[in-house]
């Protein structure tokens, strides 16, 4: 299904994002070693490889929070100058966690909101007296929020602090919160790690609602291949901080350096 | 059964926003600033206000601005004792350079003088966390204190080293000075008390208050989500300091009177704070409130009982109070970590059942 969507949807669309010639190194080790590769509008790309190959770091040099010793990185036109984090976020970057990183002292809703922060500007001595400009900002965002909370089925866990809910959940609830900020690309760092299949199921279909309703960008970091296969357009593969391949999903899959390095080399025979 | 939600529903978000959402909550709201403002300025002896009402209101602003900075914004400070005195000096200063000034302005500039310290020393927090920070703002209080010892311009070369609250009154009520009734200093405290928790409410529920506690909670995630570090954590340490620099203002002026710096604002003041804010719960006004009522009430309980009560030698009294405070402070944070207020919310969570037991 999805691979008949890689093939039909216009391989031509615009790169959102371009990486050239990246390197990143700590200390003496090299994370990442010159690696390109680009990520079209409207894609779902994943990004997978073995433990350590270096893709977290990917999507931390993405997000600005490693910068890379070389190579360009350019998003929507232009090539970024080293940045902040939050001003990457305010460009329409956004992301959740590998381990959730949500705001445990708050709930569901404040959590959600809170994904909403780069988009609020009422100045604070409006934010002091409440009455008027603040009041209308937070109903106004409020109500985007709840458009969120809809579209993850989590209406019943409004106001319960995040640190009480089940794994599955805090990760919707992490989803929900990149979403409030309304990216143009969501990054997400195994979003399935550690659930089970319907609660895989569900995450699957929200990542390709997401994809089709709101035309988000996705850069996807996931473990389990089946996964991978079926809903991503396009596959880039790393081991060891180099890329060996890069393609949909059927020219990975069939693509020997990536067999024998990450799917594993046969010994049957 | 008649403290719950059910039946009290919200159709608007500007509802579903409110501070007190069940019905209850809010006639009790209501009453409780009823009886503050209209009641017990009529029945307000000099006793009440000076042991107890004054330094209780005073002691709430401060609680509340170290609550905003700790609680909020988890930030560990121990600079409290040096920020209020920075509002009290910056008071004094300005009582006397501008003696037309009504006193209500004084207090609220030096608040906001007090804030601009507080961002200077709040620089740090940008490159050190935790008990590292602590220790920096340690830094502040010893450095404060020294610096209004040190420097006479600051007393006015006054030849004892203190300072002394002029007389200034508020619509021909005097509110500082020996002949200060208690009616009027109480009511001046809390009007400042009622505005000022108004405030940290409002600034705790909407934009500013999430970015605070984005960075409390995961200050990696609330950066990548687009919360800018620097602003939030200063602008935490602004808001905190010209609470605690109001405070400052207040204690000198209404409730103290004169004030030698080292006593009034030395790191015992920076500590009992803390404590209010420890023990009334940390990220929460009204444990603010609560820490304050603990540890100014509890005192003065425990000495009228003792001496007045059982007729014992004040001296045994007084130890007896520093060890029952103690035990009682030890005692309430092995029962509930999290303070008075997780108390205060437990209970309403078993009250809004009640009768059932589910």
């Amino acid at each position: 299904m999805a691979a008949q969507n890689a093939t039909t949807e216009p391989s031509s669309k615009a790169p959102i994002m371009e990486m050239k010639n990246i390197t990143l190194r700590f200390g003496g080790v090299t994370a990442i070693e010159n690696i390109s590769f680009d990520i079209r509008e409207g894609e779902v790309r994943a990004i997978i490889g073995p433990n350590g190959a270096g893709k977290s770091s990917m999507l931390n040099v993405i997000n600005g929070f490693y910068h890379p010793q070389e190579g360009e990185i350019w998003f929507r036109g232009a090539q970024r100058q080293s940045s902040r984090p939050h001003e990457i976020a305010k460009q329409g970057v956004a992301r959740t966690f590998q381990n959730i990183a949500l705001f445990k002292g708050m709930s569901t809703l404040d959590n959600i909101m809170s994904g909403r922060l780069n988009k609020m500007n009422s100045n604070m001595l409006a934010q002091a007296v409440w009455w008027g400009p603040a009041r209308n900002e937070e109903i106004r965002h409020r109500e985007a929020v709840e458009k969120v909370i809809d579209f993850l089925e989590i209406q019943h866990i409004r106001k319960t602090p995040v640190g009480r809910l089940p794994y599955g959940l805090q990760k919707r609830v992490e989803l929900g919160r990149a979403l409030a900020a309304e990216p143009k690309m969501l990054l997400l760092d195994e979003p399935m790690a550690g659930m089970n299949v319907e609660e895989k199921e569900d995450m699957s279909r929200f990542i390709l609602d997401v994809n089709n309703e709101f035309g988000t960008t996705i850069v996807l970091i996931e473990h389990d291949m089946s996964v991978v296969m079926d809903i991503s357009d396009r596959v880039v593969v790393l081991d060891y901080g180099k890329k060996i391949g890069d393609g949909n999903p059927d020219e990975v899959r069939s693509d020997q350096a990536v067999i024998d390095a990450y799917l594993g080399v046969s010994h049957d025979d | 059964m008649f403290y719950r939600e059910s039946g009290d529903f919200k159709t608007k978000y500007v509802d579903d926003n409110q501070t007190f959402p069940i019905k209850l909550d809010r006639l009790g709201y209501y009453a409780i600033i009823a009886i503050a403002f209209l009641v017990v300025p009529f029945v307000i002896n000099d006793y009440w206000a000076n042991a107890v009402m004054v330094p209780f209101l005073i002691l709430s602003i401060a609680a509340i601005g170290l609550n905003i900075l700790i609680g909020y914004c988890g930030q560990v400070s121990l600079g409290t004792g040096g920020f209020m005195a920075v509002g009290a000096y910056a008071c004094y200063k300005l009582m006397t350079s501008f003696p037309e000034m009504s006193i209500f302005f004084c207090v609220l500039i030096s608040g906001g003088i007090t804030a601009l310290v507080g961002v200077l020393f709040g620089l740090p927090s940008l490159r050190i966390k935790g008990f590292y920070l602590a220790v920096a703002t340690l830094a502040a209080q010893f450095f404060l204190v020294w610096l209004f010892n040190k420097v006479p311009w600051f007393y006015n070369y006054s030849a004892s080293g203190q300072i002394n609250a002029p007389e200034r009154a508020v619509f021909d009520f005097l509110v500082t000075g020996p002949n200060a009734t208690a009616a009027s200093k109480y009511l001046f405290c809390l009007v400042f008390v009622f505005i000022l928790a108004w405030i940290a409410r409002n600034l705790t529920r909407g934009r500013v208050g999430r970015s605070w506690m984005a960075i409390r909670d995961m200050d990696i995630a609330a950066e990548i989500i687009g919360v800018n570090p620097l602003k939030t954590k200063l602008s935490a340490f602004a808001v905190s300091s010209f609470f605690i620099g109001i405070a400052g203002a207040l204690f000198f002026s209404v409730y103290l009177g004169a004030v030698e710096v080292g006593e009034a604002f030395g790191i015992t003041q920076s500590f009992l704070v803390l404590f209010m804010v420890i023990i009334g719960g940390l990220g929460s006004i009204f444990g603010s409130f609560a820490g304050a009522a603990f540890l100014v009430l509890m005192p003065v309980f425990l000495k009228n009982v003792m001496v007045g009560g059982l007729g014992w030698p004040t001296d045994i009294a007084a130890h007896l109070e520093f060890v029952i405070v103690g035990g009682l402070i030890v005692f309430f944070l092995i029962v509930e970590p999290h303070g008075l207020a997780q108390l205060w919310r437990l209970a309403k969570e078993k009250l809004r059942l009640w009768p059932f037991p589910h």
